[in-house]
């Protein structure tokens, strides 16, 4: 199969979506001539026109607004907040609108839409502009929260979110927008709420998120020369959480690192150790161990930001840590 | 309220620091020595020197993502702040922040922002505490054109009117966001005109006109001062480099080449020294000799930054909370 970058993936996903539906509209700063902060929207103005690809100024409360009220009037809307560090200044309308008309309404009108955005420290930008908060957004009933690895659930994942009915918390990952990999040429989707079994193994189970995914498949080969077999698991969607494939892996392995940037506390790894806490304890033969970033705001000094940062050394010590119980 | 003489060579050393800063930035930058983000206030150094000329070291100011300009022009010393850049640990933020999150307590300076709009209702707040405090301290907040499509600007304009608040609101109209021109992003030729909509003044200054905006800000901290309430000034310039550093080609993506050049011509410093030579204000020599006494500051602030340590690891848990028993 021919391989793309992540950042292709999304475009292309968008452009065959947009092709297909003329209610998709796409809405964003320095998304038009621009092509995105991170190239995303790239040639979209030029294909779809202004109308549909919007330019818009530092209005972010405005325009995510203005998406759920097109979502609920027949359109479906696709905004790029361009950190997800900015979705702080919406979050009445994300929160409060976006994830609860449904519900407050009592089933009637919907709201499908999709604020595409991003994580991840790394490139020096401080303490508001690398923040990995995504999982305050699973926090939240009624909103859907993506979270693809690769360049192909990049493309099968943002499809979905944009051809669901829900609103979709869509959130990408930098480091992984100049990745490559195989990417299918026509449409498809990938189901909210299906984990993925990226790699099979019997002793120690990892769930991870986003870049982390990677890591955990390196360090999963690094353990294999140590006969130590580790199976990774990519939930793809935060919310829907697929707790069964998660549970099953526990069943078989006993061992359980949970690999996610967030900040530590109240973060999505704690979730998940809850998860297996409550439903799967018996069948632990070692304490859970949380890989997640540390509870201190984004540091700007390279060496900190640095120490800030994890990947696959981290899990292999925690992989090699879980295996010293029998 | 004319500058005397002093105040001139004052207006001209700020511009200079200013400029030969961000010139030696671009060439760190592009070294790797400055890492993360940079966007640079070249071409807009008449709006910082005019504005912080009429303030006092107590007066607060509130800056943005393009901050270097403000935090120099405001007093912080090139050692702490070039250290910052390099995210050394003597940096005025100890490396912690960086570009967009240099602060200086002791200087007013009440932080650079990554969050465009972000500092308003922070230079609210200030002006609100002085008043509540009855200092007498102005708090002028700096912001760009588009961050005025943030509903924070409209937010603070209202409340610092409603209460009358020593507020000196600085528009710094250098016709882009990041790509996108202000006829994209509103319909109104002065940001200035929407002061109306807030029973506040609104003027319009040529912002590569240091005189012109140093008179519109003393007149507007003379009015906050005296309890009279904020004035929005709008200052209209440009930016000569890409948005930040590493915007190809200095924003050839959405900005002609022609455009860039035009403004290149009415730079604010030309400008100004021609006007000093011809008012016989200063003479060349002179005008030289401050040059090389900047240029040197700056080689010293970066053989600083260069020399400093970095933090340590450690460091990095440092900080989050202010200790028990640490309270002023
Ligand atoms: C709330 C928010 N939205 C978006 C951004 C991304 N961003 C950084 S600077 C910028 C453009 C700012 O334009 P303007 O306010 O005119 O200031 P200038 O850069 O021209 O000085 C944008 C969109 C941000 N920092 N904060
Ligand atoms: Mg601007």
């Amino acid at each position: 199969m021919r391989e793309i970058t992540y950042c292709d993936a999304l475009n292309e996903a968008l452009r065959q979506c947009m092709v297909e539906d003329e209610r998709i509209v796409v809405l964003g700063e320095d998304i038009g001539c621009y092509g995105g902060i991170f190239q995303v929207t790239k040639g979209l103005l030029d294909e779809f026109g202004p109308d549909r690809i919007v330019d818009t100024p530092i209005s972010e409360a405005g325009f995510i607004g203005a998406c759920v009220g097109a979502a609920l009037t027949g359109m479906r809307p696709v905004a790029e907040i361009m950190f997800i560090d900015f979705t702080t200044v919406c979050m009445d309308m994300i929160v409060n609108q976006m994830a609860k008309m449904h519900y407050m309404f009592g089933g009637k009108g919907c709201v499908p839409m999709v604020l595409r955005t991003n994580i991840g420290a790394g490139r020096g930008t401080a303490a508001q502009h690398s923040q990995s908060f995504h999982s305050f957004f699973a926090h939240i009933p009624g909103l859907v929260v993506a979270a693809p690895s690769s360049p192909y659930e990049a493309k099968g994942l943002l499809t979905e979110a944009i051809k669901n009915d829900n609103p979709v918390i869509f959130v990408e990952h930098k480091r992984l927008y100049t990745t490559k990999g195989p990417v299918p040429e026509e449409s498809y989707r990938i189901p909210f709420g299906k984990a993925e079994i990226k790699r099979e193994g019997a002793d120690v189970t990892i769930v991870a998120t986003h870049a982390l995914v990677g890591a955990a498949l390196e360090a999963a080969e690094e353990a294999a020369n140590d006969d130590i077999d580790v199976e990774v698991i990519d939930p793809r969607t935060l919310s829907p959480l697929d707790k069964e494939t998660i549970l099953s892996s526990i069943q078989k392995t006993g061992r359980l690192l949970v690999a996610d940037e967030d900040n530590k506390t109240c973060g999505f790894a704690a979730e998940i150790s809850a998860i297996v806490a409550e439903e799967a304890i018996f069948y632990l033969k070692a304490p859970i161990i949380r890989n997640a970033s540390p509870d201190t705001p984004v540091p700007f000094s390279p060496p900190l930001e640095k120490a800030y940062m994890f990947g696959k050394e981290v899990l292999m010590d925690s992989v090699r840590r879980l295996m010293a119980y029998a | 309220m004319d500058p005397t003489k002093d105040q001139l060579i004052g207006l001209y050393k700020t511009m200079q620091t200013i400029r030969l800063f961000e010139e030696r930035i671009v060439d760190l930058y592009a070294r790797g020595e400055v890492p993360g983000l940079a966007h640079l206030y070249i071409g807009e150094e008449a709006v910082a020197a005019g504005v912080c000329a009429v303030l006092t070291d107590e007066d607060y100011i509130t800056s943005t993502h393009r901050g270097h300009g403000h935090v120099i022009a405001k007093g912080t010393g090139l050692d702490p702040m070039m250290a910052e850049l390099f995210g050394k640990k003597t940096g005025c933020c100890k490396g912690k922040g960086g570009s967009m999150h240099i602060a200086d307590m002791d200087k007013g300076i009440l932080g650079a922002n990554g969050i465009a709009g972000g500092g308003l209702p922070i230079a609210i707040g200030a002006a609100w505490s002085a008043k509540w405090r009855k200092t007498n301290q102005v708090a002028a907040c700096f912001f760009g054109d588009d961050a005025s499509s943030n509903g924070t600007f409209h937010e603070s304009m209202n409340l610092a009117s409603l209460h009358k608040l020593p507020v000196v609101f600085v528009c710094e109209n250098n016709g882009y966001g990041i790509s996108v021109c202000q006829a994209k992003c509103t319909l109104i030729n002065d940001v200035a005109s929407r002061a109306v909509a807030y029973d506040m003044p609104g003027v319009v200054v040529d912002g590569n006109n240091v005189v012109e905006v140093y008179e519109a800000a003393a007149k507007a901290v003379k009015r906050a001062r005296a309890g009279e309430g904020p004035t929005l000034i709008e200052c209209k310039t440009y930016r000569w480099r890409g948005h930040h550093e590493g915007d190809p080609n200095q924003g050839a993506r959405y900005r002609t080449k022609e455009e860039i050049n035009t403004w290149k011509e009415k730079c604010p410093i030309k400008q100004f020294k021609k006007k000093l030579l011809k008012d016989r204000i200063a003479t060349k020599k002179q005008l030289e000799t401050i040059d090389k006494e900047i240029s040197q500051a700056i080689s010293d602030a970066v053989a600083f930054a260069q020399e400093s340590e970095f933090p340590a690891v450690e460091e990095m848990y440092e900080d989050i909370y202010v200790e028990l028993g640490e309270a002023q």
